[in-house]
């Protein structure tokens, strides 16, 4: 044989070996269904979230997929539904997922509206439920939430951390103003709840919808509530135009949000009227000023690298919750193959397991896992995102 | 007082935009008898036609001036592909399910060439708000406003003294007696869709700067100008026009009373005009079919 021949025989030898993927022999492939609020009023949440998992499949596929407890390598096929931000969709598509494309478990959706919509539908088809969304009533009372899990910080725990800022910062009477869904009425009653605890008076309580395009309005009565703060809960495109509407009316307040604009998408619609913005959030978007020492360092660049790469843009907090959610559904399944009785069990038995969102410890009363360590204070300055003093 | 001024003035930027969606329905419906459900989609086509020439580096106003043209041609397209091969032919419900069909798959054509998010413009003349009497009135406001008025008064000019305006208003008055003198009232059905097109567009241009521009904005504008124009019966220009902006001072007075339910607001005014008032609030000649 020509030498050269031999060569390119040999590496096409080597290649199919290669794609055996490691030692173990191929097994069936698992199924992970997959909801998303992709288009519609919470796209800036979904895109990034269907992103991430898509990279995250192909990932592990290019390793050779999940090693099985029968030993064997498993392929993911990972079933996407796009429920348009909106609830009714969102239960379609789950009964979908659970009937036809009958998936062992799911992550998603990404809103706390679509989530709360399918809570029900997984509880009763016994399929556990790994969301994104922020509300605590996703997953409380676990006594009806034996199904439920979730990602992202809980609002009571982000609510927590924005007070305990308002009270260092001296702030005694606090204008609130919140997106007319679940997530934005999730917070207000956790707001109400907290408030006292921290010596915050809510001296106004106002809202707007999803889809609103002028909170001047609302901003107004603001402006004469005597506020020392002003506190926002919503997500993009909304919580822009509510920052950009007070910046125009010259309010001068410190502003304040939530998790829900952990994104670049925020800034870029908000500009200028951005800067100055605090608010508790999750330490991917300051991952490169953490110290060494911080146990989630490795995973939050690794992250941020991957995702750059792969779609040449800044990863958000949202897409880090679905990192989480993927990554929980297939330590499960290493586990507990596609047996959802199983791999429920097996989520609440993930222990110290080092996320983009935080540290996961889950246990039989905690289905989020998280605890102060995954929130950090970060300021916006300059178009860009800087730990908060 | 401060306050009450500064209600009126997002109100009525609020209900310029609706204005000239109300607009563009009375237009097509009185000259073809269809209710076009795509309006608010000639809003979004506006918006983004215009944020998009504007990212890839093209001047505001030449990118301002495209954007409306490509918006009075999607209106065109709709009266030649969709609404002619069906008029006389159909129920008006049935021309209805068509603009329905229309708006729904602009949206999605939007949705697949820009994706999800949205797009910023820059405003027409930056600068911080300015002070009208304790009310901080945002400068492209004063755009919107502005911009609004002379379209309306455009329009007027053209229904009122130019012999295609003669034209769709006797096709508005009578389609019959239009035909027995010479008027091609398909021709004019393309006139009105491009007319709305257009319309609907500025409106979305200058509405832009503020709210951001992206795919999915059309269908709720599109809603609320439909209530203006049924609030002003829907069959005269100026009602149309006087409903825009009275709901949208009705929804930013609404707002300190109750913000959660500012949407809810317009639909229970839809319902309520349609029950008491089907002909419209106004009365006279104000009233009276005519464009």
């Amino acid at each position: 044989m020509h030498p050269r021949m031999l060569a390119v025989s040999a590496s096409i030898l080597g290649l199919m070996l290669a794609a055996c993927g490691g030692t173990a022999a191929p097994g069936a492939t698992y199924k992970i269904g997959a909801i998303f609020d992709a288009t519609g009023p919470a796209s800036s949440l979904g895109v990034p979230e269907r992103d991430t998992v898509k990279m995250l499949e192909a990932e592990l596929n290019a390793k050779g997929g999940i090693k099985g407890p029968d030993g064997l390598m498993h392929k993911v096929e990972v079933v996407f539904y796009d429920n348009q931000s909106q609830e009714s969709q969102s239960v379609l598509v789950a009964k979908r997922l659970i009937e036809e494309d009958k998936v062992p478990v799911i992550i998603g959706p990404s809103q706390s509206g679509t989530t709360l919509a399918i809570v029900d539908t997984t509880q009763k088809a016994q399929i556990p439920l790994i969301s994104a969304a922020a509300s605590f009533k996703i997953v409380e009372p676990v006594a009806d939430r034996k199904w439920v899990f979730k990602t992202p910080q809980s609002d009571s725990l982000i609510m927590e951390n924005a007070l305990a800022y308002h009270k260092k910062a001296g702030h005694t009477k606090l204008a609130w103003i919140s997106v007319n869904n679940a997530f934005g009425d999730s917070g207000r009653a956790e707001l109400q709840r907290l408030a006292p605890k921290y010596g915050v008076t809510v001296v106004a309580d106002e809202r707007f919808g999803a889809t609103d395009t002028d909170m001047t309005a609302q901003l107004t009565k603001i402006r004469a509530s005597g506020a020392d703060c002003l506190q926002i809960w919503a997500i993009p495109p909304a919580a822009s135009t509510v920052t950009k509407n007070a910046f125009d009316l010259g309010l001068k307040l410190p502003v304040f949000q939530s998790h829900g604009i952990g994104n670049q998408t925020f800034i870029d619609l908000a500009g200028p009227s951005a800067n100055g913005v605090i608010f508790p959030v999750g330490k991917l978007l300051v991952a490169s000023s953490l110290p060494d020492s911080d146990p989630q360092k490795t995973v939050l660049v690794d992250y941020t690298a991957a995702y750059k790469t792969a779609y040449g843009k800044l990863p958000t907090t949202f897409g880090g919750h679905a990192w989480d959610a993927f990554w929980i559904a297939v330590k499960a399944m290493e586990k507990a193959g596609p047996d959802s009785a199983k791999i429920r069990d097996e989520i609440e038995k993930i222990r110290n397991f080092v996320g983009v969102t935080g540290v996961f410890d889950f246990s039989a009363t905690d289905h989020n896992g998280l605890d102060n360590r995954a929130v950090t204070m970060v300021k916006i300055d300059g178009g860009t995102w800087k730990p908060a003093e | 007082m401060s306050d009450l001024l500064q209600y009126a003035a997002t109100g009525i930027a609020l209900g310029s935009i609706y204005a000239l969606v109300a607009l563009g329905f009375v237009t097509v419906f009185a000259v073809t008898g269809a209710i076009n459900f795509a309006q608010g989609e000639f809003v979004m086509l506006g918006a983004m036609i215009a944020a998009q020439l504007v990212h890839a580096g093209m001047p505001l106003p030449l990118a301002a001036v495209l954007a409306v043209a490509g918006a009075a041609l999607a209106g065109a397209a709709l009266h030649e592909l969709g609404l002619r091969p069906a008029l006389g032919r159909l129920s008006p419900l049935g021309l209805i399910m068509i603009t329905i069909g229309a708006a729904t798959a602009i949206r999605g054509m939007a949705l697949i060439a820009w994706g999800t998010d949205p797009f910023t413009v820059p405003a027409f003349t930056p600068g911080p708000s300015l002070d009208l009497a304790g009310a901080a009135v945002n400068r492209q406001t004063v755009w919107i406003v502005a911009t609004t008025a002379i379209v309306l008064a455009l329009v007027w000019f053209l229904f009122q003294r130019t012999a295609t305006g003669r034209a769709l208003r006797a096709c508005a008055a009578d389609l019959v007696a239009a035909r027995l003198v010479g008027v091609d009232p398909r021709r004019m059905g393309l006139v009105s869709l491009t007319l709305s097109g257009a319309v609907g567009a500025i409106g979305g241009v200058v509405l832009a700067p503020i709210t951001f521009a992206s795919y999915d904005m059309g269908l709720m504008l599109g809603l609320k100008g439909f209530v203006g124009a049924v609030i002003g019966g829907l069959a005269s220009a100026p009602g149309a026009v006087a409903g825009g902006l009275l709901l949208g001072l009705l929804e930013a007075f609404a707002t300190p009373i109750s913000s959660g339910y500012k949407d809810a607001l317009a639909f229970v005014v839809l319902i309520a005009v349609m029950l008491l008032r089907p002909g419209g609030i106004f009365r006279g000649s104000f009233a009276r079919g005519r464009i």
